[in-house]
């Protein structure tokens, strides 16, 4: 059976979270979607709270140290990406931005990645289509057409939570049939075939 | 194996008493730093260049050429000489003229320079920075070998018939090391040229060091200078002593927090977990610094960065005491207990004459050879025809 790996980022802030609710709800629809195409899924779901402080460093010092290695490893070496963030000032928060920043460039191009979010007023839904959309098409990613955004009233009221079901489980769907059929194309490694000297001594 | 002191010239306030030094203190107590390096038997003074503020040493020739006035035996290097934005003839020209100054005690470590602004200072533009780096020195490499060069290139105007003045001390110039953070381009010129390759090895994790470096030592062996294990490899290192590694921590602590590099950013315990800052006793720094070749395979030169974040002359100049007094002489033994036999020493003036000298021997004695084999056969044919 194929195996893929889906990791699910999460910068909610509360404990608990909204924003982490629905990156758990949206993980375990794309593995149910996944296994439903016989794909073995591995779902990881990670909270950039826990690893704040070393964002922060990295914008500081240039380097990713402690846990926050690992997570870089986890969200660049996954076959797709979830991505949610709750609604700041107009956008996606500031933590959320800021681990995208710290990655190295083309770290995730071609991966497939859900975007969501969450926030109190669906007024503020349009920041998926006028903030997270752009911010993943600079990042090369393959964003899938359905993005989920979760009010208030969409954990409340009978409507709403059918609603936001149905929308986890189409984008969940979306995502899958990228992440099954994805090819891995190897990045390259920089440090590992060189471009020969004559080349660069020639301008290559 | 060589050891001695890098010093990036910054003026930092102390933050602990809020005072900035003046550029002239600043100025006067790098040289008082490389003093005491060679008072205390360390190797090599090495200094930055940098041409903005808060930078005193924009003109790195001047202070060496003082400093080797002042000095009988200590090695005297950049860390870094900018090959992007300085003329290579220049540099041709000035290294030339501080190796006769300083008998030969002189080699320099090539960089490129990551501040974006200097660039066009000096007509140059930062996103042409590795094809500068790679045009220059293959000019500055002529420039030092050949006695007259006509050139042409795309940075800079066109040479003819030119001849950099004084020629090197010897017919040999000065050794070059390159100093990379993170281009696999610059590791692999060094390797073109079976030049030393120089890894700061201050700011990031080991594991980024080690590709790089590997890739160096990968690369030489690839162009015929010799085994991947006996490549020219130096190292920095910073590190702040105390008798007690308790007191320490204690008295850096301040400056660690505002540096200007990592300031306000990780805490000193996750940084020294994290890169090779040792911030501890002697012997804590030894044991730090002897695993660096567990991590990076024999090296040659071990630099270490002692007089950053606003420390006070006085207590930099402690540092270099107990470096030279407690810390080298271990190391040397140490590191020499260790090491195989085919490992070179990074090469010194004398060094590299000596094997010019050799290398014209085996050639004399190559064609003497030809010669007298030419000459024999040539009799033999003799005795054929009047046969």
């Amino acid at each position: 059976m194929t195996r893929r790996k889906v990791v699910a980022i999460s910068a909610g802030l509360g404990v608990p979270s909204s924003t982490r609710l629905l990156a758990d709800r949206l993980a375990a629809a794309t593995g149910e979607a996944l296994r439903a195409r016989g794909v073995e899924a591995d779902v990881e779901v990670i909270e950039l709270r826990e690893v704040a402080h070393e964002i922060t460093d990295n914008l500081l010092t240039g380097f990713p140290r402690g846990r926050l290695r690992q997570v870089i490893e986890a969200v660049t070496g996954a076959d797709g990406l979830i991505a949610v963030t709750p609604v700041f000032s107009a956008s996606y928060s500031g933590l959320f931005k800021s681990f995208f920043d710290v990655l190295e460039r083309d770290a995730l191009r071609g991966t497939p990645v859900l975007i969501a979010a969450t926030g109190g007023s669906e007024r503020h839904s349009l920041v998926l289509d006028h903030a997270m959309r752009p911010l993943f098409a600079y990042l090369r990613t393959l964003v899938v057409p359905t993005a989920v955004y979760a009010a208030s009233a969409d954990w409340g009221s009978p409507d709403g939570s059918r609603a936001l079901r149905d929308r986890i489980d189409l984008a969940a769907g979306e995502l899958a049939a990228l992440v099954a059929e994805r090819c891995l194309t190897e990045r390259p490694d920089p440090y590992g075939e060189v471009v020969p000297f004559e080349d660069l001594l020639s301008g290559g | 194996m060589q050891f001695g002191i890098f010093s990036v010239g910054d003026v930092t306030p102390d933050p602990t008493t809020g005072r900035t030094p003046s550029e002239a203190e600043r100025i006067k107590a790098m040289v008082a730093i490389a003093l005491k390096a060679e008072e205390v038997g360390l190797d090599v003074f090495a200094t930055g260049e940098h041409h903005n503020p808060p930078f005193v040493p924009s003109s790195p020739t001047t202070m060496l050429g003082y400093i080797a006035a002042r000095t009988e035996r200590l090695i005297l290097s950049t860390a870094t000489t900018l090959i992007t934005t300085n003329d290579p003839v220049k540099i041709a020209e000035d290294y030339a003229m501080l190796q006769h100054l300083a008998d030969g005690r002189v080699d320099l470590m090539l960089g490129r320079g990551n501040t974006a602004p200097v660039y066009p200072w000096f007509g140059q533009d930062i996103r042409m920075g590795i094809p500068l780096a790679i045009e220059n020195y293959a000019l500055l490499h002529r420039l030092w070998r050949e006695d007259v060069v006509d050139w042409e290139g795309r940075f800079r105007t066109p040479l003819q018939s030119f001849t950099s003045t004084p020629r090197p001390l010897d017919g040999v110039p000065p050794f070059v090391w390159h100093g990379s953070i993170r281009s696999p381009e610059i590791a692999e010129q060094a390797a073109y040229y079976g030049d030393g390759f120089f890894a700061n090895n201050i700011f990031w994790p080991k594991e980024h060091f080690q590709r790089l470096i590997d890739l160096y030592r990968r690369r030489y062996e690839h162009y015929g200078h010799g085994s991947a294990d006996q490549a020219i490899v130096g190292l920095g290192g910073q590190v702040f002593m105390r008798r007690n590694a308790a007191d320490a921590v204690r008295e850096f602590r301040p400056y660690f927090d505002n540096a200007p590099v990592y300031g306000h950013g990780p805490s000193l315990e996750d940084f020294m977990a994290e890169t090779p800052l040792t911030v501890g006793t002697p012997e804590q720094v030894i044991e730090r610094t002897l695993r660096f070749r567990e991590y990076f395979g024999d090296y040659q030169r071990q630099l270490f960065l002692v007089d950053h974040a606003g420390l006070p002359l006085k207590t930099v100049l402690e540092q270099i005491d107990m470096l030279g007094e407690e810390v080298v002489p271990v190391l040397r033994r140490e590191f020499a207990a260790v090491r195989p036999p085919h490992v070179p020493d990074a090469p010194t003036h004398a060094s590299l004459v000596a094997a010019a000298k050799a290398k014209e021997q085996a050639k004399e004695k190559a064609t003497e050879q030809a010669a007298e084999t030419a000459s024999g056969g040539t009799a033999d044919e003799d005795v054929e025809v009047t046969r």
